[in-house]
């Protein structure tokens, strides 16, 4: 599978990355490239294989459904780029 | 006193023959000489590392000492230490102080060490070189020209160099294991779940596990004590009991079953490094083991499978950097999704952009049976071949690179070349199965690594293994000049 430069631009605009349109080239030759390693998956017939998710074939743990961790909201936003009043501050979203 | 072991480190510290303050600045005074040129820590504390010796004494003179205590350790990067710049390799976090410990540190510091600083690593821990780092390469101590390999690099360069005693890594497809052949060192990668991911930054979750960098199997032993173990913090860790891990290491190999997989020892492998395994194979023969040839049959499909399961997880955990709550964050963003795409753009270097595409395209509408599907089945043929294996054979060795470290440069351009370094790591990881790297016969005086694969849980096993080679041989004592 070869990716275009359109295929590109749609996966960033995906991914919420910017890609220059002079990289455009190059990162779609990367990309195909590594997807055409990752083809040689087609060669195996898997018909019936059970996806395996998790080495360990384990369940989800569940928990009591009790309160276990204390508030530490300014602490945690005190390494933001922005906050008020507890609030994380982004460029307005509604004109 | 830089060349001990954890264990004569500690009973010199217990009978008081030097104190951890020294010890420390010992080492302290070792990074500023050498690090300059290794680049192989990003982050220093001299102060932070003081005080925690000085209460480290004030333990050992109390008489409630374990092993660990007052010995001076490096974190790799990726694991948050509260109130110390945590980076991760990327620009992304070059401002992020975390504002907790990971489970592996506090493990590690209730335990006494010494946190010397934080090593340099692949940025995110995406690569073989440490190439990727925000921070600039990592310098291998044998031969300042050549990569360290990675993800794990300065924290492997550190030890074989002696910067620190022994050092935390995590291994997402080799990047324990493969530093620590190309350093020359001993590198352990737990089964998963048996050490905590709680604060060790996601790369791709079902496959990350932290571990040991050190000089030997029984510093390994040490190390993994302290940092395994169930934590209700980590949602995929092991309810395993942990072990006595130093208990059995001199056991008798007499009897053990090696398998060696025929497609360990393809094509692909340089003829010297396969020699230099095939030596160590024959000294585990002396030693009274059986090696037979086994095969993995779907092990060639594991770098394929794993370039689709990494990044999907990738793309995945790495959308939590947007620029909003911690990290980077760019200049004057003209609306909300200029600012998610510029930050993320601007914070996150070639590699990591790269691979978080693949994992988006992959995981996108029309596409996610073709790739993710396929990959999670063939993962499953993967780990069956290993399951039938170990119903003949108690571990499975092999190369654990298939060449020896590579020149700066040389692989830095090309990502699938590069994604070829891993080709025997991988499949370890795609099963959950703990694997150690050993130094054994260096090739034109380059450090070469044997991979131990063990079944799940059986790290006592590999450990006992690796250790029996080391009291035969002196591979794992060999030096590099000038340090």
């Amino acid at each position: 599978m070869s990716l275009k430069r359109s295929d590109v631009e749609n996966i960033a605009h995906l991914a919420r990355l910017a890609v220059n349109t002079s990289e455009l080239d190059s990162v779609a030759g990367d990309l195909s490239t590594i997807l055409h390693l990752v083809e040689q998956m087609n060669a195996v017939d898997t018909t019936g294989v059970i996806p395996m998710a998790h080495p360990l074939h384990m369940a989800q743990r569940l928990r009591p459904d009790v309160v276990n961790e204390t508030d530490e909201r300014e602490h945690f936003q005190s390494i933001a780029p922005a906050t008020e009043m507890g609030l994380y501050l982004v460029p307005r979203v509604v004109e | 006193m830089h060349n001990k072991s954890i264990m004569a480190l500690g009973a010199g510290l217990r009978a008081g023959d030097f104190s951890s303050v020294e010890l420390t600045r010992a080492f302290l005074d070792r990074i500023a000489q050498y690090d300059g040129e290794l680049n192989c820590f990003i982050t220093l504390d001299p102060e932070r590392a003081l005080t925690s010796a000085a209460a480290a004494d004030r333990l050992i003179r109390s008489g409630k000492a374990g092993p660990l205590a007052g010995i001076p350790i490096a974190h790799k990067d990726i694991f948050c230490t509260d109130g110390v710049k945590t980076s991760c390799g990327s620009r992304m976090l070059d401002n992020f102080i975390a504002p907790y410990d990971a489970t592996v540190v506090s493990r590690l510091s209730e335990a006494g060490t010494v946190m010397l600083g934080k090593t340099n690593m692949d940025e995110f821990a995406m690569g073989s070189s440490n190439e990727t780092s925000y921070y600039g390469v990592v310098r291998n101590p044998w031969d300042s020209s050549l990569v360290p390999g990675g993800s794990s690099g300065g924290s492997a360069a550190s030890v074989a160099a002696r910067l620190c005693v022994a050092a935390t890594g995590t291994d997402t497809g080799g990047s324990i294991r493969q530093p620590a052949a190309l350093c020359g060192i001993t590198g352990l990668k737990p089964t998963y779940g048996r050490v905590s991911r709680y604060g060790m930054i996601a790369f791709a979750s079902s496959l990350d596990q932290g571990g040991a960098l050190t000089r030997s199997a029984e510093d390994a032993a040490v190390m993994l004590q302290a940092m395994a173990g169930f934590d209700h913090r980590d949602s995929t860790s092991a309810q395993e009991p942990v072990p006595d891990y130093s208990e059995n290491l001199n056991a008798p190999l007499t009897g053990l079953k090696i398998g060696l997989p025929k497609e360990y020892f393809n094509e692909g492998l340089d003829g010297e490094v396969a020699r230099s395994v095939e030596l160590a194979v024959d000294e585990y023969r002396r030693l009274g083991a059986e090696a037979m040839e086994i095969s993995l049959p779907n092990s060639e499909l594991s770098v394929a499978t794993y370039y689709v399961v990494a990044p999907a997880e990738c793309s995945s955990n790495l959308s939590r950097f947007d620029g909003v709550r911690f990290g980077y964050r760019c200049q004057e963003p003209k609306d909300l999704e200029d600012l998610y795409k510029r930050s993320r753009s601007e914070g996150f270097g070639a590699e990591v952009k790269r691979r978080i595409l693949i994992g988006t395209y992959a995981l996108s509408a029309g596409y996610y049976d073709a790739y993710y599907l396929k990959a999670q089945q063939i993962r499953h043929l993967i780990s069956d071949d290993f399951r039938r294996a170990f119903d003949k054979v108690d571990v499975i060795m092999g190369p654990t690179s298939p060449t020896t470290a590579f020149a700066i440069g040389e692989k830095a351009d090309d990502p699938v070349t590069m994604y070829l370094s891993d080709i025997y790591t991988i499949a370890a990881n795609l099963a959950g199965l703990p694997g150690i790297s050993i130094p054994v016969r260096p090739v034109a005086g380059k450090p070469v690594g044997l991979q131990i694969i063990g079944n799940y849980f059986q790290e006592a096993k590999l450990l006992n293994v690796a250790h029996r080679l080391q009291q035969e041989s002196d591979w794992h004592r060999a030096l590099p000049t000038g340090y």
